[in-house]
């Protein structure tokens, strides 16, 4: 039977609530959304916060809406949300693609995209979408609000910048013309943590590649992106061959560890083949030849 | 602390640690012991319960996170005699084998027809892919749902 520590419970009923009861019990507190991280972890006590502060009640934190060319993801938003929302799928479909091998369809109904960023596990898969589409963060905090680039966001394996007396209420995609994207992914089985995962957005101009975004995680890349890869694609033209060159690069500047998923040997050819997959889904979707 | 949730209908309040979980709260505070415990790591599926309007694992669930909410259980599937076309299509098509698995995959089964009255296998399929029946039974647990779709389920 796994229980976790004891704890005391707060229920915040808005941001600023929110806020209140982060400044007043600091980094003794955790910031409880779907749970589905943060209560397996207090099971094994590899989280043992004193304070949980249920922010479930603030709905408000709960859409996904389109602001000029600004697409706005509230960081309550559950994943079942993410997948069956009309306008991530026509914009973002990487989203589409990470969301459906996300956990399990049980799981998805109540795990929220905040509290999988939050977490910040290295193999977790938005963490690569966001960094493929170069969003931004939205933290709230006591001095009133602040973006961080989704590249910025996390310090390091279950760290991000986010602050003990801070909260993650949005995230921001921009909408750029010429856009496509994709996501793949290798788990040793459905619904399982990656192997390794690839994701990939590519803005075209013609036929020039004007800006692409490469995210990859469980391999131990910097920031979940493949920085040199991207650059090496930017003004160059979409063939088979930049595509597979670009997958190289990636795994060549990745760092990945051999763990019970897999050996780095492997996970590295993981990061070059599931990038050049997903660049290829990207431009065909950015050409319109695939949904 | 003071949690309130309705289930299946009826008012409960209790005096619960925050880090009591939802499937604890259910089979030993409230004896409703229908919903199974299971692997306790939201893999297996047999805690499935819905939180308001959609079936969610209660192991990984805290009580008080359910506070102010409906739970449905499988108690609460049925209508006194009559049983949901759910659980009729598991009695017809030998949808269950040890029995574990089977709340939560009827909570699932019913969940999945409330959204899509008519599914394909594949469908079902999916929907159940969060939860693990140990027996191997799930061909006919995908031929119960598809009865129950069939007979009055999709409502």
């Amino acid at each position: 039977m796994q229980v976790p520590a004891q704890v005391e419970y707060e229920k915040a009923a808005s941001v600023e609530h929110a806020l209140t009861l982060l400044a007043r019990y600091g980094s003794a507190a955790r910031v409880l959304a779907g749970g589905h991280s943060l209560i397996p972890m207090m099971k094994l006590r590899l989280a043992q916060p004193e304070v949980l502060i249920d922010i479930n009640a603030i709905t408000d934190l709960c859409y996904i809406n389109l602001t000029g060319a600004q697409l706005r993801i509230g960081t309550l938003t559950r994943h079942a949300q993410l997948l069956d929302s009309q306008l991530i799928g026509e914009h973002f479909a990487i989203l589409h693609d990470a969301e459906r091998v996300i956990a399990d369809p049980i799981v998805r109904n109540w795990g929220t995209v905040g509290g999988s960023l939050c977490q910040a596990d290295p193999s977790e898969d938005l963490s690569a979408a966001f960094a493929a589409l170069k969003g931004t963060m939205v933290i709230h905090g006591p001095d009133g609000s602040r973006e961080v680039s989704a590249r910025e966001f996390h310090t390091g394996p279950y760290e991000t910048v986010v602050g003990p007396a801070e909260l993650l209420t949005e995230i921001t995609l921009p909408i750029r013309p010429g856009g496509g994207s994709g996501y793949q992914k290798v788990s040793r089985r459905t619904g399982d943590w990656p192997v390794g995962a690839a994701g990939a957005a590519i803005w075209l101009s013609g036929d020039v590649i004007a800006d692409a975004g490469i995210g990859l995680t469980a391999v131990g890349a910097t920031h979940f992106a493949a920085a040199e890869a991207e650059e090496y694609l930017r003004g160059k033209i979409a063939t088979e061959e930049t595509l597979a060159r670009a997958g190289e690069i990636a795994a060549e500047n990745c760092r990945p560890a051999s763990d019970q998923r897999g050996p780095a040997d492997y996970k590295r050819h993981l990061a070059s083949e599931l990038t050049t997959r997903a660049l290829r889904l990207a431009v065909a979707r950015a050409r319109g030849q695939a949904t | 602390m003071k949690v309130t949730v309705t289930v299946n209908g009826s008012e409960y309040s209790r005096d619960v640690e925050p880090r009591l979980l939802l499937i604890h709260l259910l089979r030993d505070e409230l004896g409703l012991t229908g919903s199974h415990w299971g692997c306790d790591t939201s893999n297996c599926g047999a805690c499935v319960v819905w939180l308001d309007e959609t079936p969610v694992k209660s192991c990984t669930v805290l009580a008080v996170m359910a506070d102010g909410r409906r739970v449905l259980t499988v108690e609460g599937l049925g209508s006194g005699a009559a049983l949901d076309p759910v659980q009729q299509g598991f009695a017809e098509c030998h949808g269950l084998q040890c029995g574990f698995c089977t709340p939560g995959m009827m909570l699932t089964a019913r969940w999945l027809l409330d959204r899509s009255p008519d599914p394909s296998p594949a469908e079902v399929r999916e929907a159940i892919s969060g939860q693990i029946c140990r027996c191997t039974g799930y061909e006919n647990i995908v031929r119960a749902v598809l009865w129950a779709a069939k007979n009055g389920g999709g409502r």
